[in-house]
């Protein structure tokens, strides 16, 4: 029987990963990539947990995941096709217009 | 039966502030030249009110009662209320009917002038305040319409506000009203701490038979009900332009003429009157405040007459002239004549605010306020001139117009209020009915007989005034010539109706009168009438018949009381000198550059200029970019998740 | 022993294929590796008898947010954009980040104390009825809420993505 922290350590690694991926790419689609794999790391979680806590709760709230992903996708992918549009670039190192 | 009353009350006030809202937030966009029909409406049927609430007052139905709790803070509990006595309905007329007709007469006087509506919006709230002030039923409320109206005074002082000299007239009347007010308000701080109120009902009740207990007041002995007349009658000073504070009206003349027809002549002016009539029971309980005030009514009337005497300006012979005549009602009340002060308040009302406007028409055909400048007006503006001639005859206290009736009274009731205090005076009195009649027929016969003296273009431009400026002088002329009729005197073998009607009030005079005979009282009533005649006499013998007389005579008084008279004896300077100096040399060099300079502009400057040193460092941190922000937000998860641990393995 | 070389395998498998997805240099690399990364992750649902969400892992995540994702990396045109470098100037911060809260997750784990003993086993779990009569009854009102808000994320897209209108 594999122990629960297992999964809970792979979730973590997937999670930080999905992190680095934010955080040192310029590449606005690679940065959303990496929001889903964060996303992804979370529904591991829970479905593991659901798994050994013997509770389908876990997976009804994945379920949600999914659909709000989803949703979240398309407005994300929009928003990347306007901006494209806009400003002819996916840095967003680039975009500082709120510099103080 | 009470609350129609009631309902009726409240409207007397409550339609000039409805048309004050009505001209002040619409009156400079779509109002504009049309304002007058709202104010002169409103007040209007204020006075058809006034006029009922007088009825009702005559047949017994006084009212006295609260409306609205306005503070309710630990002991202190005041109400806006209305107290309607006979009193108030008195005052209620004056105030009413001289508001009606100034509204009607700048109809044409104000007519095109720039800022209308504002004019009329001040108008409103003036009479709104002025209501309230005499319709109060508690101290406080009284304060606020008595510091309402020195406001809306300021700003209709100011009202050619482009004009530097009116701006400065404002302010200093704001000012000399804040010497007054300041005692007045610690005259209402004591009135409290004493009697744990500011009703009337309750303050005046508890002075019945209150023993007034001595106190020691700066090394003096005293007792506490002088130190309240006294603080109170500061405020009565401030306002009714006593001196030494009566330097702010002459200056008030810079206002427009109606205006200083309303309140710097009618109304305003004499609210320190109805104060001390007002708190008789006040003043009655101190013979040695009754004395000051007394002294200061008979100083006051003496001073501005001289004054008076040879100004040139027509409005500020007028402006002194009601200083005079305020001399004159704080005199009557300072002997315990209250009900003659309001007498004498009530036609002064008519015949000097007929002055004030009849002075107004002359200025707006003239266009100049010099009487040196006019002359020979008679035959150009009639109605003006007749009116004129009736206000002048009224004060100069001939009968049978109504100047005489209240003038004669004051000056009986000091002749017989006892001992040779009285005689003084009613000497005084009788000097200033002379100077009276001298100075005001002085400004007769240079303005309205002689040769034209101004500019020669402007003669052929003399013309009367419209008739919405000419009905009013004839209604006040009505009032001038009539007015008196209602008091007359009880040696003519009437009751004095007047006096008896304020009885319940104001009370009776003191009983010394009865020791003097009818006789006597006939000579008093004569030497006025002759005092009055001697001064049209000289004044016609001076600058009627021959001109150079004037000259000769300034010269024969060798200058100098004449110098004195003309620098109105110097007070204006005297006070720069005394007052105004210092205070702008410490506001100049220890306010402006110790306190204002360093400590508060430190204090405020710094803060900003430190707070903006921070931000300037901090903000860096908004860099702008997307990463650093993720970074920072994983780097706080880091701290919390760390901090937690930590947390945990402390438990 | 099985099982847990399922689990290695998997494990591995998804590491790997996140730390491809976050380092291609081209989008499009990035999201081929991230379709295999999601059957990779599908598995590992099958494999904790979770057989609804594996299905609609696929059918969901691989098929219709990734085939988005497709989409709008091929739509742009990104060769310019390629070329540039390709992570930000803090990426050395970000790594030691991401490996002190690795760390201290990991010690935080250790605080954990679960039952490793196998529970009783619940017939349906993960079954789909049993997940659509949960959906249906408990959580119902949620459910109809996801609705709205995949209505509002259509609407949303549409308007943001479209051309402005010529006036």
């Amino acid at each position: 029987m594999i122990p629960v922290t297992w999964y809970m350590m792979l979730s973590a690694a997937i999670f930080c990963i999905g992190i680095f991926g934010f955080i040192a790419r310029r590449n606005v689609i690679i940065m959303f990539i990496s929001i889903e794999l964060m996303l992804n790391a979370v529904n591991i979680n829970l479905v593991a947990m659901s798994h050994y806590l013997q509770d389908m709760r876990g997976q009804i709230l994945v379920f949600f995941i999914i659909a709000v992903a989803a949703a979240e996708a398309a407005i994300g992918l929009a928003i990347i096709i306007s901006l494209f549009r806009n400003r002819a670039t996916v840095h967003v190192d680039e975009i500082k217009e709120m510099e103080g | 039966m009470t609350m129609e009353i009631t309902n009726m009350h409240m409207l007397i006030p409550g339609l000039p502030l409805l048309a004050f809202l009505i001209n002040g937030l619409f009156g400079a966009r779509w109002i504009k030249q049309e304002a007058h029909w709202i104010a002169a409406l409103a007040v209007a049927v204020s006075w058809v009110l006034s006029v009922m609430t007088l009825l009702k007052v005559m047949q017994g139905h006084t009212y006295y009662g609260d409306i609205y709790t306005w503070i309710s803070s630990g002991g202190l509990r005041v109400s806006v209320g209305f107290s309607i006595d006979e009193l108030t309905a008195v005052m209620l007329i004056v105030v009413t009917t001289v508001s009606t007709l100034v509204h009607l007469y700048s109809v044409g006087y104000m007519h095109g002038e720039e800022g209308y509506s504002r004019f009329y919006a001040y108008l409103s709230l003036f009479t709104f305040s002025m209501l309230m002030l005499i319709m109060s039923n508690n101290f406080l409320q009284l304060y606020f319409g008595w510091e309402a109206v020195g406001l809306c005074s300021y700003l209709l002082i100011g009202f050619y506000h482009q004009k530097e000299s009116a701006a400065r007239a404002g302010m200093k009347a704001f000012i000399v009203n804040r010497f007054g007010d300041f005692g007045f308000a610690l005259g209402l701080f004591l009135i409290y701490l004493t009697f744990g109120s500011l009703d009337y009902q309750t303050v005046f009740s508890a002075i019945d038979g209150w023993q007034s207990p001595a106190i020691s007041l700066l090394g003096l002995e005293t007792d506490l009900a002088t130190v309240i007349a006294l603080l109170l009658f500061c405020g009565a000073v401030g306002k009714s332009a006593q001196v030494p504070l009566h330097v702010w009206l002459p200056d008030a003349m810079e206002g427009p003429t109606p205006v200083s027809a309303l309140i710097h002549a009618a109304t305003m002016v004499t609210a320190g009157v109805f104060l001390l009539a007002r708190c008789n029971a006040i003043f009655n309980l101190s013979p040695a405040a009754m004395a000051v005030v007394a002294v200061t009514g008979a100083l006051t009337s003496l001073f501005a007459a001289t004054i008076a005497l040879v100004q040139n300006d027509i409005k500020r012979v007028i402006a002194y002239s009601t200083i005079s005549q305020l001399g004159y009602m704080v005199l009557a009340c300072g002997v315990g004549a209250y009900s003659a002060g309001v007498f004498h308040l009530y036609t002064h009302a008519f015949f000097k605010a007929l002055l004030f406007l009849g002075a107004g028409s002359v200025i707006h055909a003239v266009h100049d306020q010099d009487i040196r400048n006019m002359g020979g007006l008679f035959k150009h503006m009639k109605i003006t001139a007749i009116t004129f001639w009736i206000a002048s005859l009224s004060i100069s206290g001939l009968p049978p117009l109504a100047g005489f009736f209240s003038k004669d009274e004051i000056l009986w009731l000091a002749y017989s209020s006892g001992g040779s205090f009285g005689k003084m005076l009613w000497a005084t009195g009788t000097l200033v009915a002379f100077l009276t009649a001298f100075y005001s027929f002085r400004v007769i016969f240079r303005t309205f007989h002689g040769e034209f003296r101004g500019e020669v273009e402007k003669k052929d431009h003399l013309h009367e005034s419209p008739a919405s400026m000419t009905i009013p002088l004839m209604l006040l002329c009505a009032g001038a010539v009539g007015a008196g009729w209602i008091g007359l005197p009880a040696l003519w073998g009437f009751e004095n109706h007047f006096a008896e009607f304020l009885k319940p009030v104001v009370g009776h005079v003191a009983a010394e009168h009865g020791n003097y005979s009818h006789s006597e009282e006939w000579m008093i009533m004569a030497i006025s009438v002759a005092a009055g005649l001697l001064g049209l006499g000289l004044a016609w013998a001076m600058y009627a018949r021959k001109t150079d007389l004037p000259e000769r005579a300034a010269g024969a008084m060798s200058g100098v009381p004449y110098r004195l008279f003309f620098n109105k004896y110097y007070v204006d300077e005297i006070y720069d000198y005394l007052i105004i100096r210092p205070t702008v040399w410490v506001a100049k060099n220890i306010l402006v550059t110790v306190t204002d300079g360093l400590i508060i502009e430190g204090i405020v400057n710094g803060i900003p200029r430190s707070i903006g040193r921070i931000s300037q460092w901090i903000r860096k941190a908004q860099s702008g970019v997307l990463h650093h922000y993720a970074a920072v937000i994983v780097f706080g998860f880091f701290i919390m998740i760390a901090a937690s641990l930590i947390w945990a393995g402390g438990n | 022993m099985l099982p847990k070389l399922f689990f290695f395998y998997f494990a591995a498998m998804i590491t790997g294929l996140s730390v491809l997805v976050v380092t291609r240099k081209n989008p499009v690399h990035s999201v081929l590796w991230m379709l295999l990364l999601f059957f990779n992750i599908a598995g590992l649902y099958l494999f904790l008898n979770a057989e609804m969400i594996a299905i609609i892992q696929v059918i969901v995540y691989a098929g219709a947010i990734l085939v988005l994702f497709l989409f709008v990396v091929l739509l742009l045109d990104l060769k310019k954009e390629i070329a540039g470098e390709q992570y930000t100037d803090i990426w050395s911060i970000a790594v030691s980040l991401v490996a002190g809260l690795f760390l201290l997750v990991i010690i935080t784990f250790q605080a954990f104390e679960i039952a490793d003993s196998e529970p009783v086993m619940l017939s349906d779990l993960g079954q789909p009825d049993a997940i659509g009569r949960m959906l249906y009854t408990e959580y119902l009102f949620p459910f109809e809420i996801t609705s709205v808000i995949l209505l509002v994320a259509i609407i949303g897209a549409i308007v943001l993505a479209k051309r402005k209108l010529k006036e």
